[in-house]
């Protein structure tokens, strides 16, 4: 909502040295959010006059059309002088905006007397532009006669020094969408008298006998509990609304169209009801509020035609349906140049109606805004009067009077103890100055013993619980004057186990050289179709946006690669070829259920509605991946450049499964995502946990990533579930370890995971650990095997071992490993 | 192996004549003088004064003396041993201080060579914010409350006290899953979370909620679709706004600095009564930009205050649709947004570099932000 200044001191006697800002910050204390503080016509210094054109030459020797005029700016600005002028929208007798030499315009542009075009131009005509009030520059300013005497001051004429508040109106202020609204919170903060506008009902003529005013009438009384109609007839089309008025419409946003559409906005403004003017000649019969029939049409005044259903309130006559009530009117009775006799709806909607009206045809306008927010339920009269009044000023006509319906109006009245407001703010607030301060914002208040029977005024449908009657209170005494307590009884239990491995895997990723991204859920079956994803794979995401930003990207993920890679695609785009990016986050998985009937709001769910609202929702894992590409280790002083490869995202899971305190074993894996001989399956006992490895070449090719490109993801809900909650202490021995090392001749189909699983278990309980240290392949080892070295710890937790024990347990583990993976010590 | 003797022999015993016991200090001074570094040194320490030198040896054949010469002698080899054994101390020395000067300076190497082999990884840093936000409420005695970012309009919506027709669920601009009405919404705030923690925790609860939410905002420098807040909530007996507006203040001052304050102004939010909008005293300028226009600060505009968040007493209606009695409990929330946060406090100018995941943003960021 636009306020001008100028607007706001004529309702309330703002203190003169109050300037835009000094005001805004009084509105923004009460709770109004001022968006910005525009001074309009910023940058003029000095006098700007009516002019009067007198004489109009027109000099055709230049280039470009120029005139030389002669303008009366009145006797004491030197009577009429000689001007220079490009412009060629005027004539003489115009009124014109006179810059007088050494008036200063926006920009720092000083009017000075000067020679140009052969004569001495000695002030300036002005533009829109140039005094900067709009972007107008089609030609100068005219006047309507009646803007003012020629050589009076023109900048409160043109709205030069005024000043704009935009006010950002929260969703249950309806009532500061009005120029009355705000108004009246000004006059509580500066402390002075108001006078409501909208209080009033301004003196008509007697409506004139022998004609009937229109019929009105509002079928569901629940939805449109109050419907008037004024009719005024013999109005002059040709009319057009005053200066004054189409200056303070544009201040406000609307632009100036007819005195008709003029005065109805400008009541709207002023007041905050919406009015609706229409062509009584174009009317047939009673004009009432009702129920759209079901595939009902109507073609709106912004030409588009509408589809109307049951739950459509529209406004209807005898021909059909002629508007979409509160909304915006239909073309078919739409007043229009030619209109003479006018029949004026105001009318108060249900703001439950209009909001879902408004978001069904996804169309807002003034009026839905105000009514979805809540109109002033007995403002309708009083607004259609003052509507009628400038009617019949500014455009003549016979008044006929006044239809009206109206359903059972019971203000809202709420019980509340006067001590409520001081209990939840935390500090003293006397029951006296609760009432002065509800009856500041227009309540009735009733005290018996320390309780308040508060009677809410009409144009604060918004306050209809105690907590609404609190928050006033205590916004009018001041957030300012909140003290600074804390609470006592907070017990907390420090993060869950979910919470810290989160942060720690993160921490222990990052120290490994891995940067942590944070990418967008959206996904396409592009992306998955390149991944390789099965239909039926758990990893092809099957939850579907109703509204996606993208049509490309409708799904929400349900693998964190497709958003690793984009962003690894990005970075190598930029030149950042050589990084382990990781990601934590969550995946969504099988599908949105059934909807189920919502749980009322006036009580706790049960638990079936509990579960049921839960089982709608899909399951959201918490997942880490990772993806690897370029050089882990670059080329430098110490050798040559090593780059990523499936290890390194293997161990990703690895450093991963450290943090977790579990053990996870790498299988030989298969996914379409990944190469098929370099894809390790991590589990945690028999389960897989995740997948990691080198990508698969025709996924990094549909991807365009660089070749062997190396990925990880990892289940971290499934995982953190099996790490220990206690982790418990080793023993650490003191005694010596023994040392063995031995090579065993095995199969390439046998992975090394078995081989060394296979040693630990034969070797039993004096193992300390198993590492392999070399693989080789070569002459001495036969076709289609390898041999691997491996180095073996022993060691007793409670004595020296002796040769015999430690070589039995060394031929133990060499036996096992014969037993199950064929190996043949070298 | 020769052992101390037992029995007098004058053959042997003549090597302990002055004469022979000299030329053995003669022999170690001259190998001591031409010994060139610590290793020859060594050397010659082994042959002029370890066990099997002819000083040691000549040191053993005493006891074989007659008891007349053995003072005499015994004197003799005792002064020999000591004069060499400062002779080789004083060479080691002096061999050791030119090691330091002359063979340490040949060893030297450029330790300014890149070390860094490993590129240096890094958090996200809304990541680490929002873990910053959580350990000063956790040290307040807070836990950290969680929920599904797919969620039931029910909790995102309904029990929030937004009603379906109610202009503020078309002004916060929803994504909905399946359809408009499937009744499963993206979050588009972290406040369900507060419905779960009231739903799910006993009485009295106090928890702060980090999350990801969701709007159908096009990326551009200043929106996101994706965005990151934290929200606060308190829910106990005798819970007054005064308590709300001191647990801001310690959170501000936590994250800004000593004596950084905030401030409230009235607003409107449906799931709280009385609502406030939640400044924060810029902590750059701490004021002094204001009005100042010879020092302007560009983190809060010279305002003086930054826009952080909104807050407010939990409406008794929240309350109720989770089965909280709002007669015997009252409740405060407060929540902001992270990348917001991001943006003033280091300075982070367009809303892309928090999004796009470019390597070089987030690894000057470290494990820390
Ligand atoms: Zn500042």
């Amino acid at each position: 909502m636009r306020a001008p200044v100028s607007w706001l001191r004529e309702l309330v006697e703002i203190p003169a040295d109050q300037s835009g800002r000094d005001i805004a910050e009084h509105l923004v204390r009460a709770g109004l959010e001022v968006e910005t503080v525009e001074a309009i016509g910023e940058g003029v210094i000095g006098a700007l006059v009516v002019g009067h054109v007198v004489v109009v030459e027109e000099l055709t020797e230049f280039k470009k059309p120029i005139r030389w005029c002669q303008v009366d700016v009145g006797s004491d600005h030197g009577g009429v002088r000689g001007i220079i002028c490009g412009a060629r929208n005027f004539a003489p007798g115009d009124r014109v905006v006179v810059a007088l030499p050494g008036t200063v315009l926006p920009g720092g542009f000083t009017i000075a007397a000067r020679e140009t075009y052969g004569h001495t131009s000695d002030g300036m005509i002005c533009s829109e532009r140039e005094l900067g009030l709009g972007e107008n520059h089609d030609g100068i300013m005219v006047l309507p006669e009646d803007a003012g005497v020629i050589g009076a001051d023109a900048a409160p004429i043109v709205g030069v020094g005024d000043e704009v508040l935009d006010i950002a109106v929260t969703p249950d202020r309806g009532y500061a969408l009005s120029i009355r609204g705000i108004a009246r919170e000004l006059a509580f903060a500066y402390g002075v008298p108001f006078t409501d506008p909208g209080s009033v009902i301004v003196e008509l003529p007697a409506p004139a006998s022998g004609a009937a005013p229109a019929e009105c009438g509002s079928d569901d009384l629940s939805a449109c509990g109050l419907f008037t109609m004024r009719t005024v007839t013999g109005f002059d089309p040709s009319a057009s609304s005053p200066h004054w008025m189409q200056r303070r419409l544009v201040a406000c946003g609307m632009r100036p169209v007819s005195l008709a559409v003029d005065v109805t906005n400008y009541v709207m403004l002023e007041l905050g009801q919406p009015l609706h003017a229409f062509d009584l000649d174009k009317l047939s019969g009673r004009v009432r509020a009702g129920w759209a029939p079901k595939g009902a049409h109507l073609e709106t005044i912004d030409h588009v035609v509408r589809e109307l259903g049951p739950d459509d309130l529209v406004i209807m006559d005898d021909s059909g349906i002629i508007g979409l009530a509160g909304v915006m009117g239909g073309l078919t009775s739409e007043i229009d140049n030619g209109t003479v006799n006018i029949a004026l709806e105001a009318a108060h909607f249900s703001s439950g109606v209009i909001a879902r009206a408004s978001r069904r045809h996804r169309l807002s306008s003034e009026a839905s805004r105000r009514f979805e927010r809540g109109v002033d339920r007995e403002l309708a009269p009083y607004a259609s009067a003052r509507a009628a009044e400038l009617l019949l000023e500014f455009g003549g006509g016979t008044y006929i009077g006044m239809t009206a319906v109206e359903g059972e109006y019971q203000p809202t009245s709420i019980a509340i103890r006067a001590q409520e407001p001081a209990e939840v703010a935390g500090m003293p607030i006397d029951d006296a100055a609760v009432i002065r301060l509800l009856e500041a914002v227009g309540c009735g208040v009733a005290e018996r013993d320390g309780s308040l029977m508060v009677e809410v005024p009409s144009w604060r449908p918004d306050l209809t619980d105690p907590a609404d009657l609190v928050e006033e209170v205590v916004r009018l005494v001041g957030y300012d004057q909140l003290p600074s307590t804390l609470p006592t009884s907070a017990l907390g239990h420090g993060l869950t186990q979910a919470q810290r491995i989160r942060r720690r895997v993160g921490i222990a990723l990052a120290a490994r050289g891995a940067i942590e991204v944070l990418t967008y859920p959206f996904v396409g079956d592009r992306e998955l179709d390149a991944l390789r994803v099965n239909d039926d794979d758990p990893c092809r995401a099957r939850v579907r946006l109703a509204n996606p930003l993208s049509d490309e990207q409708p799904l929400l993920r349900a693998s964190l690669l497709p958003g690793l890679i984009a962003a690894g695609r990005r970075n190598i785009g930029r030149g950042n070829s050589d990084f382990a990016i990781f990601e934590l986050g969550s995946v969504f998985r099988g599908v949105a259920g059934e909807s189920v009937t919502r749980p009322s709001v006036e009580r706790r769910p049960t638990d079936a509605e509990w579960v049921a609202l839960s089982a709608m929702l899909p399951d959201q894992p918490c997942m880490v991946g990772s993806l690897l590409t370029g050089d882990r280790t670059p080329a430098g002083w110490w050798g040559p450049a090593r780059p990523y490869d499936w290890s390194d995202a293997v161990e990703h899971a690895q450093v991963i499964a450290g943090v977790l305190g579990v053990s996870i074993s790498v299988a030989r894996g298969s996914d379409p995502s990944f190469h098929p001989g370099r894809c390790a399956a991590l589990m945690i006992g028999d389960v897989q946990v995740g997948v990691a490895g080198e990508l698969h070449p025709r996924v990094i090719e549909a991807m365009e990533l660089p070749e062997r490109a190396c990925a990880m993801e990892l289940n971290l809900d499934v995982c953190g579930d099996r790490a220990a909650v206690i982790r418990p202490a080793p023993a650490v021995s003191t005694h010596p370890v023994a040392k063995e090392d031995l090579a065993l001749v095995v199969a390439d189909s046998v992975p090394v995971s078995e081989v060394s699983a296979s040693l630990a278990e034969g070797a039993g309980e004096l193992l300390e650990s198993v590492r392999l240290f070399d693989v080789y392949r070569g002459a001495q080892v036969a076709e289609g095997h390898r041999s691997l070295a491996f180095s073996l710890r022993f060691r007793a937790a409670d004595r020296t071992l002796d040769a015999g024990e430690i070589q039995a347990a060394r031929q133990a583990a060499i036996d096992s490993a014969a037993r199950n993976c064929g190996a043949v010590l070298r | 192996m020769s052992g101390p003797n037992t029995t007098f022999d004058p053959k042997q015993v003549s090597v302990l004549s002055a004469e022979a016991v000299a030329a053995m200090v003669r022999e170690a001074s001259d190998a001591i003088a031409v010994a060139q570094d610590l290793a020859s040194l060594k050397e010659v320490r082994i042959a002029h004064a370890g066990d099997r030198s002819p000083l040691a040896l000549a040191n053993r054949e005493i006891g074989a003396l007659p008891p007349a010469a053995k003072a005499e002698v015994g004197k003799r080899v005792g002064e020999a041993r000591a004069a060499v054994k400062t002779a080789l101390d004083d060479r080691q020395d002096a061999l050791e201080l030119e090691r330091d000067e002359r063979v340490l300076a040949e060893e030297s190497i450029d330790v300014t060579l890149p070390v860094v082999r490993e590129t240096v990884g890094g958090r996200h840093p809304l990541t680490t914010l929002m873990e910053r936000v959580c350990d000063v409420f956790v040290a307040m005695g807070y836990d950290i409350a969680e929920g599904p970012e797919a969620e039931a309009e029910w909790v995102n919506f309904d029990a929030l006290n937004v009603p379906r027709d109610h202009p503020v669920r078309t002004m916060q601009d929803t994504f909905y899953v399946t359809s408009q009405e499937s009744g499963v919404v993206l979050r588009t705030q972290t406040s369900p979370i507060q419905i779960r923690a009231m739903l799910e925790r006993p009485l009295p609860i106090y928890v702060v909620a980090p999350g990801r939410v969701f709007r159908t905002d096009e990326l551009d420098a200043t929106h996101t679709p994706v965005f990151h807040q934290v929200e606060g909530l308190a829910v106990d007996e005798n819970i007054t706004m005064g308590d709300l507006k001191g647990t801001l203040d310690h959170f501000a001052e936590a994250m800004f600095g000593q004596g950084i304050v905030t401030r409230l102004r009235p607003s409107y939010f449906p799931f709280t009564e009385p609502s406030a909008e939640l400044d924060v005293q810029c902590f750059v300028c701490r004021g002094a930009s204001v009005g100042n226009a010879d020092r302007p600060c560009r983190t809060c505009g010279s305002e003086g205050w930054i826009e952080w968040g909104g807050c407010g007493m939990v409406n008794p209606r929240v309350l109720r649709a989770v089965g909280i009695d709002p007669e015997r409990y009252r409740g405060f929330a407060f929540g902001m947004g992270i990348e917001r946060t991001l943006m003033f406090r280091n300075g982070v100018t367009d809303m892309r570099d928090m999004v796009e995941g470019d390597v070089r943003f987030t690894r000057a960021f470290g494990l820390e932000s």
